[in-house]
């Protein structure tokens, strides 16, 4: 049985100029211990999928899919106060925005301590040890002395680490990451990835990486899923998918790449549009 | 050719000062420290570095937003010094900039010919119908179509916006333009018609760049010269081979390992050690 | 280059559809948000109906509102015994037709209102946007200033005006102007000081626009938003102060038809005759109401904060 499966998932917002779709028909399907990366530009409606399976998205949104399960559980049919049960324990997410992610008026201590106040059982001493527990895996130097600091005495990809320290802190199954270096520096960046990747190994747990960075599924990912205006264009393993794209809109996101650039012009994807009619 | 030297500068500073609070002491802090450099005529010079390592802040002083605290800057044989001699017409001819975010470098409530059109309205006495022509070719030029005259911004794609940016940079045939991240908050795809637009005008208009960016991938795809800033001082500064096949710093040796890699190669090595 | 003038001057008359076209989309686009908010519509029409009696005032009314019937003080309304069909509101204690004096009245509410909207508006725009866009001293002296303002009780500042100035309308308009402006200044200087460290405005600025442009052409139009729903909502705020001072013997003068200057004439009859305080009031409540939820469904329209993706 997969971690978690959708199938045929399609979401529409209301807006003034009449419903818009932003997803048409993607299935998704994940597996524990293993790395997703859903890759698209924006518009592909790649964060909107885990956002309706999240029930994150806004009431505008209409959301209806064929099957949407996680392990084995209809998350349609859940109520909302069950679904609160999942969502947050078993099931996490980060963001792309790590210092608007985290609420500036409390304690980064504090913050993780209301985590794990409301999904587990743990009371008083065994949250504070669990908390410099959880700030040390994420490698946030000093993490007794870390907890009373607030957000903003911290630098962005420190905030990520609480973020991510927070994500985990109820051993969740399946880690959604949304674009989660997209606001950091490069070398930050690699930290972030490098330190996800070793939680996702060490726990087994299941992580969908939602990015727009061809570098960052290539550093990352196991399996790809490509999306293009809300449909789904190619999902292959990662190698076979940079070796060999199958889908015209892969290899043209692939060669638009700067670093594969071979001559004075870098192909765009209008280029490949015209020949792969998508 | 080595002695077109179109921008120069010789050891500049820039320092701010921070208020102190109540309980808070007043500081100084120095954004970019002692920076000289030469950019010829018609080539492009990147500036890669992280956040708060002092290129923005180098850029906004090439632009004459900011006043520089010391050191000499020369465009084009002219000295710009903007807190001494204040700024004219001339020098604002003589370089442009487009910004990072094409969604807050345009005017929400100002038509998209009215975005071109306002360097000329405030620089040049030409007529109205003129200026409209001069919009429109440029229009054409930058790829987009005589109907987005009328529109506004917010009817434009992220690409598209950015085109109109480069646009209103370039209406008043500036010799320098100073591109702060042009490409970074733009998708893939984008980002490559970009740089192949940014390219085409440079060959047409003879445009000299100063390109500000932190991603290497760009920089080593459009650079002629690349310039390696952390915390406000220069690090590395030679030609792109120079830096890409034997960077010298540290910084520089990180910089490039943190960069992700889109290769097959390296996909298959990591792969590799993960089923270890 | 050149070959392409020819073709775009013939493009003329299509460039300039285009341009229509893109502000008509944007007036959709207002309307569309507007209307999904049922109550500004409703306010809208009650406020619309409410302007073209103002308009229209000495078609409609069935008398003259100064004139006093000798036969008939303080008739009640038609349905009332003892009431006449030819004052359908009834009448006042010396005899005028109460409905006749709402009609004319409601052209002196929305005056007040539109005059007492204005004068705030534009002084508050202008101290506002000089004190956001110059900063440093300009602005704490501004903003001090405006705190004392708004430290007094404003009725009671209203009514030092009023007693300085002189009782009647004008001059309770101009008191309830001062009295609002601090709002004005406030929101606006707010709104320009988030706006002016956009890029679009320091792009301006390299382009050489000077700061009277920047303030009020690049700037300025940015922060209308906020601006325009305070507008309204200071609109009936406008109309109940004007009515508490009229009510106070300080706005406008009997026989002036003015709303809050009949509750006031009629507070000795409130026992006896319950319409002539009641229609009054009644007419001051649902203006500002109706004006109210006009302000809220522009709030929702023009507020991107509140705006469904």
């Amino acid at each position: 049985m997969s971690l978690l499966e959708i199938r045929n998932l399609k979401v529409e917002f209301d807006t003034a100029k009449g419903p818009f779709k932003a997803l048409d028909g993607v299935d998704y399907k994940v597996d524990a211990g293993e790395v997703l990366s859903i890759v698209g530009e924006s518009g592909s409606g790649k964060s909107v999928a885990m956002l309706a399976t999240m029930g994150l998205l806004p009431d505008s949104a209409t959301i209806t899919a064929d099957k949407m399960e996680f392990e084995g559980l209809d998350l349609r049919t859940l109520s909302a106060k069950e679904k609160r049960k999942v969502i947050g324990r078993d099931i996490s997410m980060i963001f792309q925005e790590p210092i608007a992610s985290l609420n500036p008026c409390f304690t980064v201590g504090f913050q993780l301590s209301e985590t794990l106040k409301a999904h587990t059982e743990l009371k008083g001493k065994q949250i504070k040890d669990r908390v410099i527990e959880l700030l040390t895996s994420v490698g946030i130097p000093d993490p007794a002395g870390r907890l009373n600091a607030f957000p903003h005495q911290m630098s962005g990809g420190q905030c990520q680490r609480v973020m991510i320290a927070m994500a985990i802190a109820c051993s969740p199954k399946l880690l959604i990451a949304d674009e989660p270096t997209t606001a950091l520096d490069v070398t930050i960046q690699k930290q972030i990835l490098d330190l996800l990747v070793k939680l996702q190994q060490d726990s087994g747990m299941g992580l969908i990486m939602i990015t727009h960075d061809m570098g960052v599924v290539a550093e990352t990912a196991d399996r790809v899923i490509v999306q293009y205006k809300g449909r789904k264009m190619e999902e292959a393993d990662v190698l076979s998918l940079f070796e060999n794209p199958q889908n015209p809109y892969t290899k043209a996101l692939l060669s638009a790449l700067p670093e594969n650039a071979t001559g004075d012009r870098l192909p765009t994807v209008s280029d490949f549009a015209e020949a792969g009619g998508f | 050719m080595s002695d077109d030297v179109i921008l120069k500068v010789r050891d500049v500073y820039r320092t701010y000062d921070i208020k102190g609070g109540l309980f808070k002491k007043a500081s100084q802090l120095t954004a970019v420290k002692g920076v000289s450099l030469d950019v010829e005529r018609g080539s492009t010079l990147a500036v890669v570095g992280e956040s708060g390592c002092g290129k923005s802040t180098l850029a906004r002083m090439l632009t004459m937003i900011d006043a520089q605290t010391s050191g000499s800057i020369e465009i084009d044989g002219l000295p710009i010094d903007i807190s001494k001699t204040g700024i004219s017409k001339e020098m604002r001819q003589k370089v442009q900039i487009v910004f990072q975010n094409p969604y807050g470098s345009l005017n929400p409530r100002q038509k998209i010919g009215h975005v071109l059109e306002e360097p000329l309205l405030l620089n040049t006495d030409m007529p109205s119908s003129e200026r409209r022509d001069l919009a429109l070719q440029m229009l054409q030029k930058v790829g987009l179509q005589p109907e987005h005259y009328g529109r506004y911004p917010h009817m434009f794609s992220g690409g598209q916006r950015q085109r109109i940016a480069i646009a209103r940079a370039i209406m008043m045939k500036p010799k320098l333009l100073v591109l702060d991240e042009p490409v970074s908050a733009l998708d893939l795809s984008v980002q490559a018609q970009i740089l192949n637009l940014l390219a085409d005008l440079q060959d047409e208009m003879g445009l000299t760049y100063v390109f500000i960016s932190h991603d290497l991938s760009v920089v080593r795809y459009i650079a002629d010269k690349v310039m390696v800033m952390y915390f406000g001082e220069v690090v590395e500064y030679g030609t792109r081979e120079e830096v890409f096949d034997n960077p010298q710093h540290d910084y520089t040796k990180t910089l490039f390992a943190a960069t992700p890699q889109a290769d097959v190669e390296s996909i298959k090595k990591r792969l590799a050690a993960k089923a270890a | 280059m050149t070959n392409t003038s020819p073709a775009t001057k013939a493009d003329t008359s299509k460039l300039e559809a285009e341009s229509r076209n893109a502000t008509k989309a944007q007036l959709i686009e207002f309307w569309y948000y507007f209307s999904q908010n049922k109550g500004a519509v409703v306010g809208l029409v009650v406020f619309a109906l409410l302007v073209l009696t103002a308009v229209l005032a000495p078609l409609i009314a069935p008398h003259n509102p100064d004139f006093q019937y000798r036969d008939s003080f303080l008739v009640p309304p038609f349905w009332e015994e003892g009431g006449k069909a030819t004052f359908i509101l009834g009448t006042d204690a010396v005899g005028r037709d109460i409905l006749s004096r709402l009609i004319f009245g409601a052209r002196l509410s929305l005056l007040v209102g539109v005059m007492v909207v204005t004068i705030a508006l534009t002084g508050g725009i202008v101290i506002g946007v000089v004190a956001g866009y110059m900063r440093g001293s300009v602005d704490t002296f501004i903003m001090r200033i405006m705190d004392i303002i708004l430290a007094f009780p404003s009725l009671l500042l209203a009514l030092v005006l009023v007693a300085i100035l002189g009782p009647g309308l004008i001059n309770a308009m101009i008191a309830i102007a001062i009295v609002l402006q601090p709002h004005f200044v406030r929101l606006t200087r707010a709104a320009v000081l988030s706006e002016r460290s956009r890029d679009y405005v320091v792009a301006a600025k390299v382009a050489g626009a000077g700061h009277l442009r920047l303030m009020f052409k690049t700037i300025l139009p940015n922060c209308l938003a906020p601006l325009i729903v305070q507008a309204t909502l200071s609109f009936s705020n406008a109309i109940l102060d004007a009515a508490a001072l009229g009510f106070l013997g300080m706005g406008a003068q009997p026989p002036t038809p003015e709303w809050g200057t009949m509750l006031a004439e009629a507070r000795e009859f409130i026992l006896r005759a319950w319409w002539v305080v009641t229609f009054p009031g009644l007419a001051i409540l649902i203006t500002v109401l109706a004006i109210n939820l006009v302000g809220d469904g522009l709030r929702d329209a023009l507020d991107p904060k509140l705006k469904r993706s």
